[in-house]
């Protein structure tokens, strides 16, 4: 049977149609669930069948954030996290592909360095956070080495192995070409691990928070955890859920910038 | 002498619990702008001897030379076809086949348009910017072929460069990459496991026994065939009677093994 034109644009626009209706059922059964969510907080706060001094109410969270906002304050608290974040994340992922290259670079030196990576990466790295603020000073200095040594290791051992699954005859080819070790290293080996380093980004930006905020629980003056411990000691409930809400929110903005990110360098890349 | 000569070359490859002698004292001669071909079932080293010619890996023992120099004292260049294409999928055609330069710091304006020149020879004028999966399967082997021309190897190796393609592209393949090589005048080296590719496309072929790879017989293809294309080769009825001697060769080796 002989479909015209008109009838394969007309079921084109159908396909459309439809795949438009399924995105907005999405959309408004995630805006059903956020809302709802708030609204039985606030019901069970207001009618107390939780305590509110326990779980605080959305209300008085958003009174609170609107108060700090007017004053400014929680604008110094915010930039401080956001900044150590993003400095122990870069810190964190960079240091580790450099070393993942090194790695790379000398085989003889991986074999002899695997038993203590294995070692760095099984030991819970928050633990070192004493040691960190002693050595580097009780200061964002320490709180970054701690956003940034979280990551760290990981990073070299999940992009090493990218860098050794790199097919061989990729390397053949470059070799017949007289192509130096470097040269493999640039124009092959780390090109075609990209995709593993920007999932390793997507990764580290989570790991990197957990750094920041317990480096900022241990020491600090200022920052979301300084906020969140300082909530806690005097017992201020709705401090804590609302920076706690903020970092939920700058941790959701960062994971979207490094996800638009990888896919716009991954659609350059193929 | 010839320009490539093989003397008594043997490779072993270790493992950590035994090793593998593949290949073993190999002798050949073979003379410039010839194309031979090597003959034999898979794990007779056919490769091993490639990748030795290359200079990829040194055998155990023995020597080969080009012009009557070892080739690990001189910089004879060496092109390579593989199984696939390797082509970089990050990497334009024009970037592909301007590897090699790029790779000697030799990209010049009139290498540039020597690549346009390749590339519109091999019927890829119009996918210059184009990325490797936007190509098919036959377009990104020739875009290869091009991407090995552009340096002017003296040798040029193919390891079995047309065992990924389907059978239609390859015989326009063989054609292909047969012109070529004799327009430029290349020695070549063939790897395959299809006798009738070997007859079509060679002037000579090796065939080798398996564990350790030795050549078993060498056959001369009769010069009328080698004048002609590898596809109207194939038609020839000279084609079958060397196809029939060959396969009873290769027969004959099996059942000794």
């Amino acid at each position: 049977m002989n479909t015209t034109p008109k009838q394969d644009q007309q079921r084109f626009e159908n396909h459309l149609k439809h795949l438009k209706k399924e995105k907005r059922h999405v959309w408004a059964w995630q805006f059903v669930i956020f809302v709802v969510f708030f609204a039985i907080w606030e019901l069970s706060s207001q009618l107390q069948w939780i305590d509110p001094l326990l779980f605080s109410s959305p209300s008085s969270i958003a009174d609170l954030l609107f108060q700090k906002a007017t004053d400014g304050s929680i604008f110094l608290h915010l930039r401080v996290t956001l900044l150590e974040t993003i400095a122990g994340f870069i810190l964190g992922t960079f240091i580790g592909i450099f070393l993942a290259a090194i790695l790379w670079w000398s085989p003889r030196f991986s074999k002899i360095i695997d038993p203590y990576l294995v070692i760095l990466n099984a030991m819970p790295k928050v633990a070192l956070g004493p040691i960190i603020i002693v050595a580097l000073g009780p200061g964002y200095v320490s709180i970054i080495a701690m956003g940034a040594i979280i990551s760290v290791i990981i990073t070299t051992i999940v992009v090493y192995s990218a860098f050794q699954d790199v097919d061989e005859n990729y390397l053949k080819v470059l070799n017949s070409f007289g192509a130096t070790r470097y040269q493999c290293f640039k124009e092959a080996v780390l090109p075609a691990s990209f995709s593993t380093i920007i999932s390793t980004f997507k990764v580290n930006v989570g790991l990197s928070w957990v750094g920041v905020i317990v480096g900022e629980f241990l020491v600090s003056q200022k920052g979301l955890g300084y906020l969140i411990i300082y909530g806690f000691q005097v017992f201020d409930f709705t401090l804590v859920l609302s920076s706690l809400m903020l970092i939920a929110l700058c941790a959701a903005i960062m994971y979207q910038a490094v996800d638009r990110l990888e896919r716009k360098l991954i659609k350059n890349s193929k | 002498m010839g320009f490539l000569t093989l003397e008594h070359i043997s490779h072993q490859y270790f493992t950590t619990s035994s090793y593998t002698k593949a290949i073993e004292d190999i002798n050949l001669t073979i003379d410039e702008g010839e194309f031979v071909s090597f003959l034999g079932p898979s794990g007779c080293g056919k490769s091993t001897i490639l990748s030795i010619v290359s200079g990829l890996i040194t055998p155990t023992e023995g020597n080969v030379f080009v012009n009557g120099s070892p080739i690990s004292k001189q910089s004879t260049s060496i092109g390579y076809m593989l199984q696939q294409d390797y082509l970089f999928p990050w990497k334009t055609i024009q970037q592909n086949v301007l590897l090699g330069p790029y790779i000697q710091r030799n990209v010049t304006q009139e290498i540039k348009e020597k690549a346009i020149h390749i590339l519109e020879d091999m019927g890829l004028g119009n996918v210059v910017t184009a990325y490797p999966t936007q190509l098919s399967g036959g377009m990104r082997q020739r875009a290869a072929l091009a991407r090995t021309l552009i340096t002017d190897p003296h040798i040029f190796l193919l390891d079995e460069p047309f065992s990924a393609l389907d059978y239609q592209t390859k015989l326009k393949l063989e054609n292909l990459v047969a012109n070529t090589l004799k327009k430029y005048n290349k020695t070549s080296l063939l790897v395959t496991h299809d006798i009738g590719e070997a007859i079509a496309m060679s002037d000579r072929i090796y065939l080798l026994s398996a564990n350790p790879g030795k050549i078993a017989a060498t056959f001369q293809v009769p010069n009328h065939l080698k004048s002609l294309d590898p596809f109207d080769a194939r038609q020839d009825a000279d084609f079958n009677d060397l196809f029939q001697e060959i396969w009873k060769e290769l027969n004959a080796l099996e059942h000794n093994s």
